[in-house]
């Protein structure tokens, strides 16, 4: 019998196997933020410990990041944050991308534009949107602070062996359905915690078709169905994105690598604990309309009745979550008025991304009384996006162009949404409060959000003229 | 670590689904770059009106919940980001027991590495339990070294619990001291794979 990649990374990693015992897993590699490690390494400076592989570990400065007079950090708390890791990265030898570094931006959106995410890797942060890397065919996954702590001293993890799901979507996506409509509805049709306890494998032709970039959007999502990882079997696609960047060998050495990551790919005849199987032809742009990232329909649909709910629990959280984003049931997706939009985020603020809605944007407007920011995932991003002129498309229609970081995904930089106002954002999670305190989020696709920004409500942008072929395409 | 065996407390029915780590404890307050003093930040938003007083609907301002120990929830406890910021308020608060029909994996993970006991108990239990924890008769005995859970004049059931975890709870133990016993492993594993 065959195995799975998620099987082949697992037994390749077992340093220890012990009965009544989880198993002890090496770590490759090691992301680390200002958010989450503070506490690790003041764990680590009280026992007198050391970190094990300062050399496999790396860091950078996102969550707290001004997208504006990135210098000018008002809040003393955040500054505290970014001088406390810039500190620890020296103390203890980490290499860290700081505001200054040209290799700065989100922790996910870096590591794999750096080359520093490859195929077979176990990775780990303490972030629980590292699931993103699992498109280069990586088992990676967030942890907590303690862990951080643990891979820190050790270069390894107490781990029990998840459970295998293969979710397999067939055929292709219509013209103006992207990545993110396909983990949205993945999301809303299977539930918030379909995942648990599972590591999913993504396959299928929509997923051999895609780019890295759109497989990152996909893998991003999985924790938001309640698994910790997603990943996708690596292929010539993964290997085509790897050769050339900065931390990926070169030459005959990447063609020894490459043949190496192969090997990892999931046989054909492996076995699984769950699988699943979706039409990608069903889907339809989606948004999200509710407190969680599972509460999301078909923009040419409508809200949910109270109705309609399976359970008197589910009924409870539809209506908790109406009064909070100041919906009603039944009313229809396209009659929600939006006053903020956001373009950014892990999930969705790679160039493709920025590409596509600058595509659709190009000689519109931006409607009076929406704002609407861009936020690039990383500094290279912004260069590279400014070198094909996407930041002017972008300001003379208004949007802001700004620089690298989370920014309006939790707001933990002075990036926010205000409280009752709608926000259609690129982001991953529409927890209350997320954008900032009574804040309503949407998720939605880059293209999707652009369309929302020049008609300040959501419309299907199929019935635009757009094409996703030409969007990517067409610079 | 304090360490967990048998605890008889108070319970707190905080009876929503999907509480995520968000509101657990929110963005605002994660920026301290200490462990401790997350307490009074614990479901900061649902707990706090704008002028920062107790709002008198949120379910652990109500006066028989005041002073619980343990605390018992809905479905899929915990879930989204893996701020340990969450375990460490909810402790800080004085919450070292929390019971669910299940939890997110991480939220799950990074309670027993703070002394805290996540009991996952079935949909069922977990309901039956809230009935029978209300009207002044919230006091919950847990036996971790037995895994049971006794309320009230019958309620006893029992709860899994993967042996590792528990050892770790039951002795309070720093996980990196026994991995760091593994060392010479360690060095070997990366000495064979040439790393
Ligand atoms: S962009 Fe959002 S989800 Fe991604 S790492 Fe930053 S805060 Fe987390």
């Amino acid at each position: 019998m065959g195995k799975s990649i998620i099987q082949k990374i697992w037994s390749s990693h077992q340093v220890v196997q012990e009965e009544n015992k989880p198993d002890l897993l090496y770590i490759d590699l090691h992301y680390i933020h200002e958010v989450t490690s503070p506490q690790a390494f003041e764990g680590l400076r009280l026992k007198e410990r050391s970190v094990r592989r300062p050399d496999r570990t790396f860091a950078t400065m996102d969550h707290n990041v001004p997208t504006y007079n990135r210098y000018f950090i008002q809040d003393e708390t955040a500054r505290n944050q970014l001088d406390a890791l810039a500190k620890n990265c020296k103390e203890f030898g980490i290499r860290l991308a700081d505001l200054d570094s040209e290799e700065q931006g989100i922790v996910h959106v870096i590591g794999p534009e750096l080359g520093l995410t490859n195929p077979g890797m176990t990775i780990v942060c303490g972030d629980s949107h590292t699931s993103t890397h699992g498109a280069f065919g990586a088992l990676a996954f967030g942890i907590g602070t303690s862990e951080v702590e643990h891979v820190l001293a050790t270069q390894t993890l107490w781990q029990t062996r998840p459970k295998t799901l293969k979710l397999q979507i067939n055929g292709t996506l219509q013209d103006g359905v992207t990545a993110k409509d396909l983990i949205l509805y993945i999301i809303s049709k299977f539930g918030v915690t379909f995942g648990t306890g599972y590591v999913i494998e993504y396959c299928g032709d929509v997923i051999s078709s895609m780019s890295m970039e759109e497989r990152m959007t996909v893998c991003n999502m999985s924790i938001e169905g309640g698994a910790r990882a997603g990943l996708v079997s690596p292929d010539e696609t993964t290997f085509s994105y790897l050769k050339g960047r900065k931390y990926v060998p070169a030459g005959i050495e990447f063609e020894r690598e490459a043949d190496r990551w192969r090997s990892f790919a999931s046989d054909p005849d492996a076995e699984y604990d769950k699988e699943l199987v979706i039409e990608g032809s069903e889907i339809s742009p989606m948004v999200s309309w509710g407190t969680n990232p599972g509460m999301c329909s078909p923009v040419d649909e409508n809200i949910p009745t109270l109705e309609a709910a399976k359970s008197s629990s589910d009924k409870k959280s539809l209506a908790s979550a109406l009064q909070y984003m100041g919906l009603h049931e039944g009313m229809e997706i396209e009659a929600i008025p939006v006053q903020h939009v956001f373009i950014g985020s892990c999930t969705n603020s790679r160039m493709e991304d920025l590409r596509a809605a600058a595509q659709w944007v190009k000689g519109k407007k931006v409607k009076d009384g929406v704002r609407a920011i861009v936020v690039p995932g990383s500094q290279n991003i912004k260069k590279l996006a400014e070198a094909e002129s996407l930041h002017l498309i972008f300001t003379q229609a208004g949007f802001e162009w700004r620089d690298s970081g989370c920014s309006m995904c939790l707001s933990m930089n002075p990036d926010y949404v205000p409280s009752g106002e709608h926000c259609a954002s690129t982001s991953n999670r529409n927890f209350e409060g997320r954008q900032g305190a009574g804040a309503r989020t949407h998720l939605v696709s880059p293209v999707m959000a652009a369309a929302a920004a020049v008609y300040g409500r959501f419309v299907d942008i199929r019935k635009e003229e757009y094409s996703r072929t030409e969007a990517v395409n067409s610079y | 670590m304090k360490p967990i065996t048998i605890v008889t407390g108070k319970a707190a029915i905080l009876d929503r689904a999907n509480v995520d780590t968000d509101q657990i404890i929110p963005k605002q307050f994660l920026k301290r770059i200490e462990r401790t003093g997350f307490g009074q930040f614990l479901f900061y938003n649902w707990r706090f009106d704008e002028q920062g007083a107790e709002r008198d609907d949120f379910e652990l301002n109500h006066p028989q919940n005041k002073g619980a120990s343990i605390l018992i929830a809905g479905e899929n406890f915990g879930c989204g980001s893996s701020r340990e910021h969450a375990p460490w308020s909810l402790l800080d608060y004085g919450f070292n027991i929390i019971i669910a029909p299940s939890f997110a994996d991480i939220f799950y993970q990074n309670c027993f590495k703070n002394g805290i006991l996540p009991i996952k108990l079935t949909h069922e239990e977990t309901a039956l339990l809230m009935s029978v924890c209300t009207d002044g008769k919230q006091e919950i005995t847990v036996d971790l070294p037995n895994q049971l859970v006794k309320a009230g004049d019958g309620f006893r059931t029992e709860f899994d619990i993967h042996p590792y975890w528990k050892e770790l709870l039951v002795n309070g133990w720093d996980e990196i001291s026994i991995t760091l016993r593994y060392d010479s492993k360690i060095e070997a594993f990366e000495k064979a794979s040439g790393i």
